[in-house]
């Protein structure tokens, strides 16, 4: 007899996405059940060896915000972080860490083991049932049935996947894993696009065969900032590893190019869309054929093996060429190579299928995050990874779902592209993404979204009242340094010689002046009398806050715009071929996405501002005769 | 209630009155700061009461109007509106909507005022077909009226202009998002390096615009001079005995009393003839102050100086205004024996100085030619020329270089890199919507396609 169970949220697959789905479902309270094909590769990084990066550092800071793991776990398992584009505006700080994969791993899995609510099962997901637009449960490969009114699909890039580089082509996931054959069917049949991407991975090498003194050292940064708001910064301080840096140069490239009818991405084997942004190493050289050497980044996998990473060099050429252009590399002359690099085919959703919420919009129950959304990269699939998580568990309770939107959070972003844009390639987050991104900074993530994650009960209450003291401290520190005013006198013109800055004619608040380019909050704390001790987090709102006043006032102005238009609903059922004087080209677009607002709807390619004011005068029309 | 927009209500055709109307959360303050009140502001005044007064662009009056307001919900919109009626003519209607967006209005997309109407109750629900099909329509065809006034070069030449935006922006934020593989040093140099020739090259655009404004309207005219210096027989010169008067704006003050002078391919528009007429014969009392205020307003001045009699204070006062201005000197009366040399006007302005007899009709053939040439007004009759004269096209290009004005600004202070492409990507946009385009995903396609990146 087959197994048969009954549970509230089945989640498939256990990366990045399945177990912030899975941690956050439980959490709430669903009996929730993991499934992955190895148990062994619970939140694996198949890939490159660190969390965070340029716009993925907020995503991290954003899921912690609300009560995810990405945060913690990375925290527990780095071995070395910086924060990048210090030099530049706060808005595009980001912190990067690189993990030690297997302990990311390993504490990872800790975590999922020691979460009430939550099974793990090694198993590949067949089927998904549903029946009437509505989810029944899910069916192992072996027969077992789980019953359930929530499924969330995490599937990464093991559907239906294949790895290639020269003519070999292997019928696995990632790192050799077990692909899952049978799931694209199933999806099929219920009626979901599918689309075929493709992403690659560069080759990994033996660290004992690398002569480190041809490339340059690059260290983590002296003092490290947490992930997550709720690690103690003095725990992180800990010995670091270093990353390497070194180039190609024209005899690597004269190989490549020698090679390229051998690639598969060349010679046309390859048929999925690849991403612009991790462009291979022979794309690269085709495309910028100018450039006479490229970066190669070259990283620890972890402080468990010797393996490294060479960042840079993502390939399909075949096995030979790989290890001859290797070679042409300094520092790299002799290096083994453990791994070939590859390049993975997988099956994803077509992500215009889901509602903002992620849930399908034709399947009730079923819920869908992550690179089998079409994304790209850990960060942006545990942030899709904690919105289905808590939408599924919240769909069982009958609650409204969390929808985070474009002035909230780049996991707003994040979504809102993904569901509302056509997508040829993985989508990765980027800052520019983010039109308010003034305001959607790493450092606020917490004040941002700890209120709506301890709404949902992802957050304990003493975390929420920290922040609330945090709130009202960086408050009253505003107010009272707009409230402290400094004369013309003699040290204050010679503080403000000694720092470059212009004299002040007459009297001038403290938050005047830390507008001022050359000065801050803290070199301020000289004309600062009665300035009282507070926590360097506060000190640092502060600052942002008075310093770029003009330009966040802006963007609230905008964002203000922005949400009349979110405000305005469009009911799902609404049949835009009834709507007289819409274009056709916006009849089509509108009932391919279903919009849920009219602002979405504006940000529908091929819907111009007079469709959308055609809308808002039917909508009127039709509200009124309900 | 949503931003505030305005535009010409009444047809842009010649008619007897002309309505401009502004409508939003912040028309009445629009309102006051564009119509000048004998006393109070539009403000305190009560809904459904007309107020008398001038309209104002700046400094400069504009017209004299009557401003009609209406509050919310009691409007055509449902919105606060004010109601500029103003003295007819193309031109005026103009400037006074271009006031208003000057002081905090937008201007109204094709059928935004209906619309309003509509979605705030004031229509009937029966009529909701007939507002998408006027939506629909008036944007079709501004749409297609906005091509056809890009022909030529303005298209390119705004697309060039966007690419290179594009391009900056591009950068950045490829080193924004991958600062370990391109660097930002020494990038803000560099960046006020290409800023300087774009922002030339839209005012140059908005120079077009000017011209093209010209071509249709007119060249502004302000004859100066000390009494009896000759002003109204010049006057009479120029519009001839044959009376070649085009058309004639009778104003209730005498300001805006208005004749027009066909030169070739464009028109003069003779200010304040009126003014001359009346007091040519009387002592004048205030020559200077009424000259510079009218010299305020002039695209084109003509200044008057009688050669039979030595040069006075008010007349080097009078030639003072001249500087840096567009202005030829008429020296009148070289059928009398002069006193004053040709030279010696030389030596006090810049402006270019013509021997002059209105009443032997001497220089008028050199003073046309003058005009002409000052105009460009070769250039402006050939169709091929980068000219706007959309006004939602200059509305466009005057906020995209704004928007650079304030890259270069965020540069001058030292601002961080990522604050650059705030306003950056504001021009990108604004010059996008005269050619009809959005912003869409061009700027991530032009960072994957120009800078290499990722692992």
């Amino acid at each position: 007899m087959a197994i048969q169970e009954f549970c509230d949220v089945a989640v498939i697959g256990a990366g990045h996405a399945g177990c912030e789905a899975a941690l956050a479902a439980a959490r709430l309270g669903m009996r929730t059940v993991i499934f992955t094909v190895s148990v062994d590769s619970i939140a694996l990084m198949p890939c490159n060896p660190n969390i965070g990066g340029s716009s993925k550092g907020h995503l991290v800071r954003e899921v912690d915000a609300l009560g995810g793991e990405m945060g913690k776990n990375i925290d527990k398992a780095f071995i070395q972080s910086k924060m990048l584009n210090r030099s530049k505006g706060p808005a595009v700080h980001s912190l990067r860490a690189q993990a030690d994969k297997q302990r990311y791993t390993g504490e990872m899995r800790r975590v999922l083991e020691n979460t009430p609510n939550l099974t793990i099962k090694q198993a590949e997901v067949a089927r998904i049932l549903a029946e009437d637009g509505k989810i029944q449960g899910v069916v192992t490969c072996s027969g077992a049935e789980y019953r359930c009114p929530a499924v969330i699909l995490c599937t990464g890039t093991y559907l239906q996947s294949r790895c290639l580089y020269g003519d070999v082509i292997q019928p696995t996931g990632p790192n050799g894993l077990q692909a899952a054959n049978h799931l694209s069917e199933s999806l099929r049949e219920l009626g979901i696009d599918l689309l075929r991407f493709k992403t690659g991975t560069p080759a990994r090498i033996d660290g004992r065969t690398v002569d480190f003194s041809k490339m340059e050292e690059q260290k983590g940064d002296p003092v490290v900032v947490p992930f997550s708001f709720t690690t103690d910064p003095a725990s992180v301080q800990k010995e670091q590893v270093s990353c390497w840096l070194t180039y190609t140069n024209q005899r690597t490239h004269d190989i490549i190019r020698g090679s390229l009818d051998r690639s598969p991405l060349f010679s046309g084997v390859i048929q999925g869309t690849g991403p612009r942004y991790c462009p291979s190493i022979e794309d690269k050289v085709v495309r910028f054929a100018d450039k006479d050497r490229h970066q190669l980044f070259i990283e620890p996998e972890g402080n468990y093996t010797n393996e490294l990473y060479i960042g840079g060099m993502s390939s399909s050429l075949p096995e030979d060429v790989q290890v001859e252009m290797i070679h042409t590399v300094p520092g790299l002359e002799q290096a083994e190579v453990v791994r070939n690099a590859y390049a993975i085919e997988y099956d994803c959703v077509n992500p215009i299928q889901l509602q903002l919420s992620l849930e399908f919009k034709d399947i009730s129950g079923l819920f869908s995050a992550g690179q089998a959304n079409g994304s790209s990269g850990y960060e942006e699939a545990a942030a899709q990874g904690i919105i289905a998580g808590i939408n599924a568990a919240r769909k069982i309770q009958e609650k409204e779902p969390v929808i985070l939107d474009r002035s909230q959070a780049y996991i707003g972003v994040l979504i809102d592209d993904l569901v509302t844009k056509e997508n040829h390639e993985p989508y990765r987050m980027m800052t520019s993404r983010a039109e308010y991104r003034l305001l959607l900074r790493q450092d606020n993530a917490d004040l941002r979204l700890t209120e709506i994650g301890y709404q949902v009960g992802l957050i304990p209450e003493d975390r929420y009242q920290r922040l609330l003291e945090k709130r009202e401290a960086i408050d009253r520190e505003i107010r009272r340094l707009q409230g402290t005013n400094v004369g013309a006198s003699a040290p204050v013109q010679e503080f403000l010689q000694r720092h470059q800055s212009s004299p002040i004619k007459s009297g001038v608040s403290l938050a005047e002046l830390i507008k001022r380019p050359e000065l801050d909050y803290d070199s301020l704390a000289e004309l600062d009398e009665g300035r009282p001790e507070l926590p360097a987090a506060v000190c640092e709102q502060v600052n942002i806050h008075l310093k770029y006043e003009g330009y966040i006032l802006r963007q609230q102005q905008q964002v203000e715009q922005f949400k009349k238009l979110e405000r305005k609903r469009i009911p799902p059922e609404l049949d835009y071929g009834q709507v007289g004087n819409l274009r056709k080209e916006a009849v089509q677009k509108l009932a391919a996405y279903r919009p849920a607002s009219i602002g979405q709807a504006s940000r529908i390619s091929g819907v111009s501002p007079a469709d959308i004011s055609v809308l808002l005068v039917y909508l009127e029309q039709r509200g009124h005769n309900k | 209630m949503a931003d505030t927009i305005a535009a010409i209500a009444s047809g842009l055709a010649h008619g007897g009155i002309g309505i401009v109307r502004v409508s939003g959360e912040q028309a009445l303050a629009v309102g006051d700061a564009v119509v000048r009140l004998k006393k109070g502001s539009l403000a305190e005044t009560r809904s459904h009461t007309a107020r008398y007064g001038f309209v104002y662009d700046g400094e400069k009056p504009v017209d004299e109007v009557i401003a009609l307001v209406m509050r919310a919900p009691h409007s055509y919109t449902g919105e606060d509106t004010v109601e500029i009626q103003c003295h007819g003519g193309p031109l005026i209607m103009r400037r006074i909507l271009e006031a208003t967006l000057k002081n905090g209005a937008r201007l109204a997309e094709p059928g935004e005022f209906t619309k309003r109407a509509f979605l705030s109750g004031r229509l009937d629900l029966s009529q909701a077909e007939a507002v998408m099909e006027l939506i629909q329509s008036q944007n079709e065809f501004a749409r297609r009226a906005s091509l056809e006034q890009l022909k030529g070069s303005v298209g390119e030449k705004i697309r060039e202009l966007r690419g290179r935006i594009l391009h900056q922006l591009a950068f950045i934020e490829a080193a924004l998002d991958d600062p370990e593989h391109i660097s930002l040093e020494g990038y803000p140099q560099q960046l006020e390096q290409e800023l300087e020739p774009l922002i030339g090259e839209v005012r140059q655009l908005l120079k077009g615009a000017e011209r093209g404004k010209i071509l249709s309207d007119g060249i502004r005219t302000v004859i100066l001079g000390r009494p009896n210096a000759g002003k109204s027989s010049l006057l009479n010169l120029l519009t001839g005995e044959e009376r070649a008067i085009v058309t004639e704006i009778p104003g209730t003050t005498r300001d805006t009393l208005e004749e027009s002078v066909q030169l070739g391919e464009i028109s003069l528009r003779l200010v304040d003839t009126a003014g001359i007429r009346d007091t040519e014969d009387q002592v004048e009392k205030i020559g200077v102050e009424r000259a510079r205020r009218q010299a305020e307003q002039a695209d084109l001045l003509l200044c008057v100086v009688d050669s039979s009699r030595p040069l006075n204070g008010d007349d080097r006062q009078i030639l003072e205004l001249l500087e840096g201005r567009r202005a030829l000197v008429l020296l009148n009366k070289s059928d009398l024996p002069p006193v004053v040399a040709p030279e010696e006007l030389a030596a006090l302005v810049s402006a270019p100085v013509i021997l002059f007899s209105a009443r032997e009709g001497t220089g008028r053939r050199e003073l046309e030619q003058r005009i002409l040439q000052m105009f460009d007004a070769g250039e402006i009759g050939k169709g091929e020329q980068v000219t706007i004269t959309n006004l939602r096209h200059r509305e466009a290009l005057e906020q995209a270089l704004n928007s650079l004005l304030l890259v270069r600004e965020s540069v001058g202070q030292g601002l961080p890199e990522d604050f650059f492409t705030i306003d950056l990507m504001e021009a990108y946009r604004q010059l996008g919507l005269i050619l009809g385009e959005e912003v869409g995903e061009d700027l991530v396609n032009e960072i994957f396609s120009k800078f290499c990146m990722g692992k």
